[in-house]
Parts: C-alpha cells; sequence; structure tokens
C-alpha cells in the first residue's frame, strides 16, 4: 500500500522535473556527488598503484616490523602505526571529557552573557593554523611541561612506572604531541556536543525536574544520554582530525620512528613520517613505502570512522529514547 | 620609502640584531618582493668587502685561464677570469627543481642574470633533492638541483646526465652548553655521541679533545634532521669515513635510521631543539647557524688540526680533494685526506644538465648560466655564505658545459 504511492508520487515528480528544468539540477548535483566517489577512488588507485613496490617487497609485514631505514631499504610501519594511534588516543582522552564540559556549561550552567564569547573563544580554537600549534608547542608548552610535570612525575612516578620514565630533557615525545592534539580537536568535540545539547528537547528537562531532580541529575540523566549519538559522532570527528595532523605532531613529537614504553620519549606518527620523507626520498623503494603508509593511514582512518559509525548506531538504538 | 627601509633592514642584520628568518619576516611585511629580499640578502651577506661586481665586462682581469689545470692548488683565489664573456640573451624558459639547500643562491643568481640576459627566464623550485631528481628523470624540468647525486639506478634512467657542482656546502655542529664558549670534537668522538655510546659531556673521550677546558656533566642529546635532507647525507658520509662502526651499523644517506636523539624539522627545527635543550648536539647548513649566532664546534681534520667552518676552510675542504675527483664529480668530499686547515664535514651541491637538450635555444641559454653561476655566480652566492668552488673544479666542470649538445652539435664554447 505504501510503497504503492510512493511510486505513484515518484513517478509524477520526475515528470514535474522534466517540465521544469530541475533535470539539469539533478543531472549537475549529481555529477558533483559522483566527484567524490571518484575522488576517493583515484586517491586509493593512486596509493594503492604508488604502493606497489613496496607491496611486494615487505608485504604484511610492513605493518608488523619496526626497522624504517632507508639506508639497507628495510622499512617497517609499526612505530608509525603505534605513534599516531597512541597519540591520537591520548588526544581524545584529554579532549573527549573536556569538549563535553564545555558543552554542558555553555548550554545549561553558562549566563547568558558569557555564553556568547566563551563559545566563540571556543570555535576561534580550531580556526588556529596547525603550525601556530606547533610553535606554541615548542616555544610556550614544552618549557613548562618539562619544568612542572614531565621532569617531577619521571623522577617519582617514573621510576616504578615505566610510562613515566625518563630521561625527560628533550621535552618533545608522545604526551606532549598528545596533549597538542587534544587542544586541536577540542573545538570540533565541544561545538557539535554543544549544538547536540541544544537541541535536546525541553520536555525531557522538565520531566526530570518534575521528579524533583537536582541540576546534576538532569544533565546526567536526561541531556547526555538524549545526546549521546552526536557526542559520540563529534568524538570520532576530533579523532579523525588527530590521526591525520601532520604539522603540529612533526613539529613537538620529536619524530623518531621508535617505539618507546614511556611517553616522555619522542615517537612519530604516519603522517609526519610521510610529510617529512617524501620530498626527499631517494630510492623508489623509500617513496614507494611512504606511500604505502599512507595507505595504511588510510585505512586506519576507515576503520576508526566505521567504529565510529557502529558506536553510533547502537548508541541511537539503545540510548536516545527518541 | 622601501629605499630607506631596506637600510635600516640591512643595518639590523649587519649588527647581528635580526637573524635572517626576521628579516625574512620583516620584509614581507613592508610587501617587498622576493627578489628585493634576496638582495636584500645578498647585500647584507657581502657586509664591507664590496658586494658583487658581476656583469662580465668588469670582472677582473688577471686570473688563472680555465684550461690552467697545473695551477697553484689554492683553494681561494680568485674566481676563473670570463673576460669579455657575455651570456647569449635567447628567448627562452628555463625550469628546475630540487634541492631546498640551494635555493637562496638560486634564486639570487636567477636575479642578477636576468640583467645580464633579459630574454631568459629562469624558474627554480625548490622541492627537495629526491623530487628533484625525479621530476629531471621523467624530463619535466630542464635541470635539477640536487645535493645528493645520482644513485646507479637512477644514471640509468637518465644516461649521461651531467653533475656540475654549483655551490659548497659546509655543514656546522651546533650544541648547548653553558659556559663552554669554545667546543672541539674528533670524528670518533662526534661519531660515537651520535651513536649513542658517549652519553655524557665529561666523558674522557671529549675531555681529551678539549684539554683543560671544564666541562659539565649534562647527558647529551642528540638532535638530527626529522627530513630527508643533503645536510644529512653530508653529515652521515662524515661519520661513516670517521667510524667503522657508523659506517656498519647506521651507514649514510639523506635519510638513516639514527640510533639515538630526536628529529627536528629542517635547519630551524633542529637549531629549535639544541637551543631549547641543555647539553643537545646537532647539525645544520653553516649559513643558518652563523646568521643566527649559533655556537659551532671545531672538528679535528684528517691532517689532526680543529678546525672551525667557515668559506675558507671548506674551500680548502674541495681543495684537498683534487686528485680523487672522479671524472664525473659524483664525489662525497668529507674528511679530506690533506690540508691543515680544511674543515672536514662539507660537500658539493650539484646542478644536473643533459648531455644533449631537443631545443638549441635552451641547451645555449642552460650551459651559459651554470657557467656563469659557477664563475661570476660564486662571488654572488658568497655573499651568501656558500663557499667558492676551487678553480680546479671550475676547470673540469667547463669541460663538461662543453659536453652539452643539442641536435648533435656541441652548445658551448668557454672563452680563453
Amino acid at each position: 500500500m505504501r510503497t504503492e504511492i510512493q511510486t505513484v508520487s515518484r513517478r509524477s515528480r520526475l515528470g514535474r522535473q522534466l517540465q521544469h528544468g530541475d533535470l539539469i539540477f539533478w543531472i549537475v548535483a549529481l555529477l558533483f556527488a559522483v566527484l567524490v566517489v571518484v575522488l576517493l577512488a583515484a586517491i586509493i588507485g593512486v596509493t594503492w598503484h604508488g604502493s606497489a613496490v613496496a607491496r611486494h617487497a615487505f608485504g604484511w609485514q610492513f605493518l608488523t616490523t619496526s626497522s624504517w631505514n632507508p639506508v639497507n631499504g628495510q622499512f617497517g610501519a609499526l612505530p608509525a602505526i603505534y605513534g599516531t594511534i597512541v597519540s591520537s588516543i591520548i588526544a581524545l582522552l584529554f579532549a573527549a571529557p573536556l569538549g563535553v564540559m564545555i558543552a554542558v556549561f555553555l548550554n545549561a550552567l553558562c549566563p547568558m552573557k558569557l555564553r556568547m564569547p566563551i563559545g566563540m573563544m571556543v570555535e576561534l580554537l580550531a580556526a588556529i593554523p596547525s603550525v601556530v600549534y606547533g610553535m606554541w608547542g615548542i616555544f610556550v608548552f614544552i618549557p613548562f611541561f618539562r619544568s612542572y610535570i614531565s621532569t617531577p612525575l619521571s623522577k617519582t612516578v617514573g621510576s616504578a612506572v615505566p610510562l613515566f620514565a625518563g630521561p625527560v630533557n628533550v621535552g618533545r615525545g608522545m604526551l606532549v604531541a598528545g596533549i597538542i592534539l587534544a587542544i586541536m580537536i577540542l573545538p570540533t568535540i565541544a561545538a557539535i556536543s554543544r549544538d547536540v545539547l541544544a537541541v535536546v528537547p525541553n520536555s525531557q528537562r522538565e520531566a526530570m525536574l518534575a521528579l524533583g531532580a537536582t541540576r546534576w541529575e538532569v544533565i546526567r540523566h536526561a541531556e547526555l544520554p538524549y545526546a549521546r549519538a552526536g557526542i559520540v559522532g563529534g568524538m570520532m570527528l576530533g579523532l579523525g582530525r588527530a590521526l591525520g595532523e601532520t604539522m603540529a605532531a612533526t613539529m613537538v613529537i620529536g619524530n623518531t620512528p621508535k617505539i618507546h614504553a614511556s611517553l616522555f620519549q619522542p615517537a612519530t606518527t604516519a603522517a609526519s613520517l610521510i610529510a617529512s620523507q617524501l620530498p626527499n626520498a631517494n630510492t623508489d623503494l623509500h617513496s614507494s613505502a611512504l606511500i604505502y603508509l599512507a595507505l595504511v593511514l588510510f585505512l586506519i582512518t576507515l576503520v576508526a570512522n566505521s567504529i565510529a559509525r557502529a558506536l553510533v548506531w547502537r548508541v541511537s538504538r539503545t540510548g536516545s529514547g527518541a | 620609502m622601501q629605499e630607506s627601509n631596506e637600510t635600516l633592514l640591512i643595518r639590523d642584520v649587519l649588527s647581528g640584531r635580526l637573524s635572517r628568518r626576521q628579516l625574512f619576516r620583516k620584509a614581507g611585511m613592508l610587501g617587498l618582493s622576493v627578489p628585493a629580499i634576496a638582495a636584500l640578502l645578498a647585500a647584507c651577506g657581502g657586509g664591507n668587502d664590496s658586494t658583487t661586481t658581476s656583469t662580465s665586462s668588469t670582472a677582473s682581469s688577471s686570473t688563472t685561464a680555465p684550461s690552467g689545470t697545473g695551477g697553484s692548488p689554492s683553494a681561494s683565489g680568485s674566481p676563473i677570469s670570463t673576460g669579455n664573456w657575455k651570456p647569449r640573451d635567447v628567448k627562452v624558459n628555463l625550469t628546475g627543481s630540487g634541492s631546498s639547500f640551494v635555493d637562496p643562491a638560486m634564486q639570487l643568481w636567477i636575479e642578477k642574470y636576468k640583467k645580464l640576459a633579459p630574454h631568459v627566464t629562469i624558474n627554480y623550485q625548490s622541492v627537495g633533492s629526491g623530487q628533484g631528481k625525479k621530476d629531471f628523470i621523467g624530463k619535466v624540468t630542464d635541470f635539477a638541483g640536487t645535493d645528493a647525486f645520482m644513485t646507479d639506478e637512477e644514471l640509468k634512467q637518465a644516461p649521461g646526465s651531467l653533475h656540475i657542482p654549483v655551490v659548497l656546502g659546509p655543514v656546522a655542529m651546533t650544541y648547548n652548553l653553558s659556559g663552554v664558549s669554545k667546543l672541539q670534537l674528533s670524528g670518533p668522538t662526534l661519531a660515537n655521541i651520535f651513536l649513542g655510546k658517549i652519553t655524557s659531556w665529561n666523558d674522557d673521550a671529549i675531555k681529551a679533545d678539549n684539554p683543560g677546558a671544564s666541562l659539565p656533566g649534562d647527558s647529551i642529546t642528540v638532535v638530527h634532521r626529522s627530513d630527508g635532507s643533503g645536510t644529512s647525507a653530508i653529515f652521515t658520509n662524515y661519520l661513516s669515513k670517521v667510524s667503522d662502526e657508523w659506517k656498519s651499523q647506521v651507514g649514510f644517506g639523506t635519510a638513516v635510521q639514527w640510533p639515538v636523539g630526536i628529529g627536528g624539522e629542517k635547519n630551524p627545527g633542529v637549531a629549535a631543539g639544541v637551543q631549547q635543550t641543555p647539553g643537545a648536539i646537532g647539525y645544520v647548513e653553516l649559513a643558518y647557524a652563523s646568521v643566527n649566532n649559533l655556537p659551532i664546534a671545531s672538528i679535528k681534520n684528517a691532517a689532526g688540526s680543529y678546525v672551525a667552518p667557515s668559506l675558507d676552510s671548506t674551500s680548502a675542504a674541495a681543495a684537498g680533494f683534487l686528485n680523487d675527483l672522479p671524472d664525473d664529480l659524483r664525489v662525497f668530499i668529507t674528511n679530506p685526506p690533506k690540508g691543515e686547515t680544511s674543515y672536514p664535514i662539507t660537500g658539493f651541491s650539484w646542478v644536473l644538465l643533459r648531455p644533449s637538450y631537443d631545443d638549441e635555444a635552451k641547451a645555449q641559454a642552460l650551459t651559459d648560466f651554470c657557467y656563469w653561476a659557477i664563475t661570476t655566480g660564486q662571488e654572488v652566492s658568497k655573499t651568501l655564505e656558500y663557499a667558492p668552488l676551487p678553480n680546479e673544479v671550475l676547470a673540469i666542470e667547463i669541460k663538461k658545459l662543453e659536453q652539452v649538445q643539442a641536435g648533435g652539435a656541441a652548445v658551448f664554447q668557454a672563452p680563453m
């Protein structure tokens, strides 16, 4: 019954499109949509083709070995993959709670007068170019971090916990990079969370208030669960940015393709390794390995995105009660 | 207005108040164009040894002729006379890409050359040596600039490519040790530091290099380049020559697997890493180190004396290699076997030319430009802290330029 109506209306709509020249618009819009698909296919095609030499030479071992030696032509991507994922997770661990709290504050607790300026400043963080974050990291944050955080931590906790072991006098390292990335993805998470919290229906809040809930309970039990799907989506967008961030990471992570247990030690990310070494790669194998790494990075973001989709889907099915 | 701004800037740089980077920024704010900035830099670097009298007609007379290979091996002698030679002003566009190390010199040459041959338009993009070679092999460009000579594999893809050294680049060791204003290091000590075997500044090996100096017990942090670079190639090649262990464990190349340390992006990244980390040591191009007043270590050469990098000690190093230069000039000139005054960590930067071009005008303009760059142009690049090529090397290079052909006929004949 329902489908019958739909087909009828579709057919008649098509007729109207023909009449009014909407068909042209439809075709143009379709072309643009297809363009995205073509572009994506082209990117995959180029990275697949360009990485052929390295794929044949290393195969899956590329993902599990950790020697990156352009001189004797041994390339393993494990340190870069590890650095990419760990630095992004650190970023998310810092930025997610902060971003959500900012959003909650702006929506529910902030005095009206402050709402606009604070909201704008958070969004302004997103407009700062990443090279500026890198500079700030090198000249402001790293000296501060070394004096007040990494040195005392490595001297106390660090002697027992390898995660915080020294030496720290270099300053640049995984944790610093993760924190800088966190600041960079904070506005994404905060802005999206604020938007989804803003559309939580008032009836939800009123119901909680009618039950005698405190403000905290309203936020905790009505607003956040309702907006969960959107918040998770925002976090995943932030994660996506952290995974691919190149410039700021390159400037503060120390660029050492090695896996260290300690978060204070230098590391590298896939994006920064590619950006630093591709322009001067002297052998086919070297540049091919870097393109292979790009393909792997592409896969990582794809997986992260799929997980995000699945999460949003699950959360929105079980959570929001909509 | 602009004129006075420029003079102000020059004064600032000469008095050491402005680094080169700051100069660029300031000049950019004043709205000066890139050539204007390059000219500014040239003027600054020139200091008081009267800048760039570069037109061929004014070039001085009584110097060694190009054919005089048996001449004195004085590396820092005056450049080969170009007599009344003038470049052919053919109407042609030349494109090149590659090394960022040679880029400041290249841009200044292009600007000066434009005055001599207004119809020759040269476009050089600093995309990195690796990409430059790829562009050249793929015939995207007419010439390439590179800090790393072509491998045999690459030469197979572009047979007969000519390597023309255009500048000499010294690599300076900079360090961060409070209270230590003079540091001397021998090659093996340096290699052991970069291997991670020497970890403290009061190690006996460093003490032996610096008799009488009081060295702090700071731990050593190594800072190297994170990007692939000709500077790294020269430096690692030097370490390979002075340490068998480095040679077998690490080897040399534009990017290597560094045993220890952190990577900084380009010269500024390394310099920032060193300056911010007490006890750090790193390597940068000499021009970058001296413009920014970084402390520079003296390195022990093969003759046994500790030498600081300078234009003279670099040219001396190249001269020390004269008997060992291969015909194709594909050679690292690190750790020269002789010469009391030569600085051991230095290398050529090359321009790559094809042995034969389809377009005769292109071939003419290219060979003329290269000839000018390696002769009169050396005085120009000197103002940017590139060491001049020794005359003996020039003689070999000029023969190479004479090999370039178009349509089966040679296009260039050096003036006698």
